[in-house]
């Protein structure tokens, strides 16, 4: 974790139409093989990020480096195959008429050879569990299953870098568990750097280190133990708090002596049913 | 909703038919429209039409699918029928009632436009029933791509179709989706004169192009990310391959059509 995987160098950026900037002077680094969390309300400028990162638009002032590469217009088809990025609607970025199909899309442009195609798609797809569905359309899948499709469509390209712009607020807790756990086992297994944008603070509390976004601005950097210390201002910035970290903080106003906030159910409930016998 | 659908109408099957090489499959209809004009008389028609079960046969296709198939285009044929044997007004006199007057000729001219029309219709529903939609699709980007010397956007052509082929269910999903809500608030679709009917399907209509739109914007976004960048250096996943059953095929087609031409008078 010291080599900066991008750089963001006082960034800004604004739509033509707007008057504001939806990105104001952003600086800050993402390291290889980390999982980072982008969080804001809507209208934090997260999204714009992401495309930005993505080189689908370019900053106004300030610059952006992925992987030692300056990101601009001539170098962008370079970047983008360092980053695979998973959207928001699963139906909308499923461009083939089966499963292998669409795996395959982003190989076909990339212009690999068949014989290697044909191992990559079955490779991804068992990478995320989707192997029996080779020839399933996509509106007999589920939300989830898209996902997780469209996810092996990003790693059969082996990107660098993998980000979810808000890829599991559509999904139930069912879907969005399911695409999660596959996104860790894909992290570990093959150290890829996760970028999720997300409003949800669940999620982003499984991270390794939380970004903050506010109004365009880059509002708090930090550990999700430290990020989930801002307890109140997290609220007003339209973001709602993790159960567990909630009760914690009831509990210990309560005069229940917890030794730290707790991220997860799991966690709270091990020191709750042990913490009598401690006492 | 999707049975009623002409591309849903693929039937899968394992058979000789079905393994074709879909340009072939393609050429060969073609060809078939044209010799089916050589036929004038008793046998060279019955050559056709045995030559056409022999392929529904081979094709493995239960009659059932083909009858559902043919049912709506069977009235057309009927009526040709009729207009051939009302309206022909040469060769003897077969049957006289009234101001209903048959001749010879009209007879034998309504059974076999009918029946050319029949086969026509049995041949190319064939194709349908035995190659899937975006396999079709890929035969004729490959047949077109002669035309990319011209400019022809073929690449371009192939994505439509392809992307229009993959999107048909999701937005038949969605339009049920908008005319459940929009009933809900008490649109009503199905009663009523035509007029007021046609007007209730403008709020279903709207909704579903300002999502197509968005849908269009977002898809184009996920494509670009994925590296597309057009038809250029682009390798395919699905590959045709032309096989030896192919190329049986033709000859049995050319077969046919030089026996046509000795017996036809």
């Amino acid at each position: 974790m010291t080599e900066p995987l991008v750089e963001l160098k006082n960034v800004s950026f604004k739509y033509d139409a707007e008057a504001a900037y939806a990105l104001d002077n952003i600086s800050f680094n993402i390291f290889k093989g980390e999982w980072l969390a982008i969080v804001g309300h809507n209208g934090s400028g997260k999204s714009t990020l992401a495309k930005l990162l993505n080189g689908l638009h370019f900053p106004l002032e300030g610059s952006i480096t992925v992987g030692g590469i300056s990101l601009s217009e001539e170098t962008v088809w370079e970047t983008r195959k360092k980053i695979g990025m998973v959207f928001q609607n699963p139906d909308n970025q499923f461009v083939g008429t089966t499963v292998r199909d669409d795996v395959a899309f982003g190989l076909e442009n990339h212009g690999i050879e068949r014989n290697d195609m044909v191992q990559r798609v079955t490779e991804s797809l068992e990478k995320v569990k989707m192997s029996s569905f080779l020839n399933q359309e996509p509106h007999h899948l589920s939300g989830g299953q898209k996902q997780r499709v469209a996810i092996a469509g990003v790693i059969a390209l082996r990107p660098d870098i993998i980000i979810l712009d808000e890829s599991t607020s559509m999904l139930d807790p069912r879907g969005r568990e399911e695409v999660l756990e596959t996104v860790r086992e894909l992290k570990r297994d093959y150290h890829m750097t996760v970028i999720s944008i997300t409003h949800d603070l669940e999620e982003a509390s499984k991270a390794d280190r939380i970004v903050v976004m506010n109004k365009g601005e880059l509002y708090r950097e930090g550990t999700p133990e430290e990020i989930f210390q801002m307890d109140e201002e997290l609220v007003k910035l339209g973001l709602d708090i993790p159960f567990p970290v909630k009760l914690s903080k009831i509990l210990r106003e309560k005069g229940l002596p917890l030794s730290r906030h707790y991220l997860s159910e799991e966690e709270l409930v091990e020191e709750l049913w042990t913490s009598h016998s401690k006492m | 909703m999707m049975d009623k659908m002409i591309f849903g109408r693929y039937v899968p099957a394992e058979s000789v038919i079905h393994r074709m090489d879909p340009r072939s499959k393609l050429v060969l209809i073609f060809l078939f429209v044209c010799i089916v004009f050589l036929a004038n008389n008793l046998l060279t028609y019955g050559l056709l039409t045995v030559y056409t079960f022999f392929m529904i046969a081979l094709s493995k296709v239960p009659i059932r699918f083909i009858y559902t198939g043919l049912k709506p285009v069977l009235l057309l044929v009927i009526f040709t029928l009729f207009l051939h044997l009302f309206l022909t007004k040469e060769g003897e006199v077969l049957f006289r009632f009234g101001w209903i007057t048959i001749y010879e000729e009209g007879l034998r001219q309504g059974i076999f436009i009918s029946l050319r029309f029949f086969l026509l219709i049995l041949m190319t529903s064939l194709l349908t029933l035995t190659t899937t939609p975006i396999e079709i699709t890929d035969g004729l980007e490959s047949l077109l791509n002669p035309l990319n010397k011209v400019k022809f956007p073929v690449h371009e052509l192939a994505l439509m179709m392809s992307i229009s082929l993959r999107f048909i269910p999701t937005l038949m999903q969605e339009t049920d989706k908008i005319m459940k809500a929009q009933t809900a608030r008490g649109a009503d679709f199905t009663s009523g004169p035509l007029k007021e009917r046609v007007k209730a399907i403008i709020p279903l209509l709207i909704p579903l192009f300002v999502s197509s739109f968005k849908r269009a914007e977002e898809l184009a976004v996920a494509m670009e990310s994925r590296g597309y960048r057009g038809g250029e250096g682009r390798t395919k996943y699905r590959q045709l391959s032309w096989g030896l059953k192919d190329t049986a095929m033709f000859a049995m087609l050319a077969a046919l059509s030089l026996v046509l031409i000795l017996l036809r008078t």
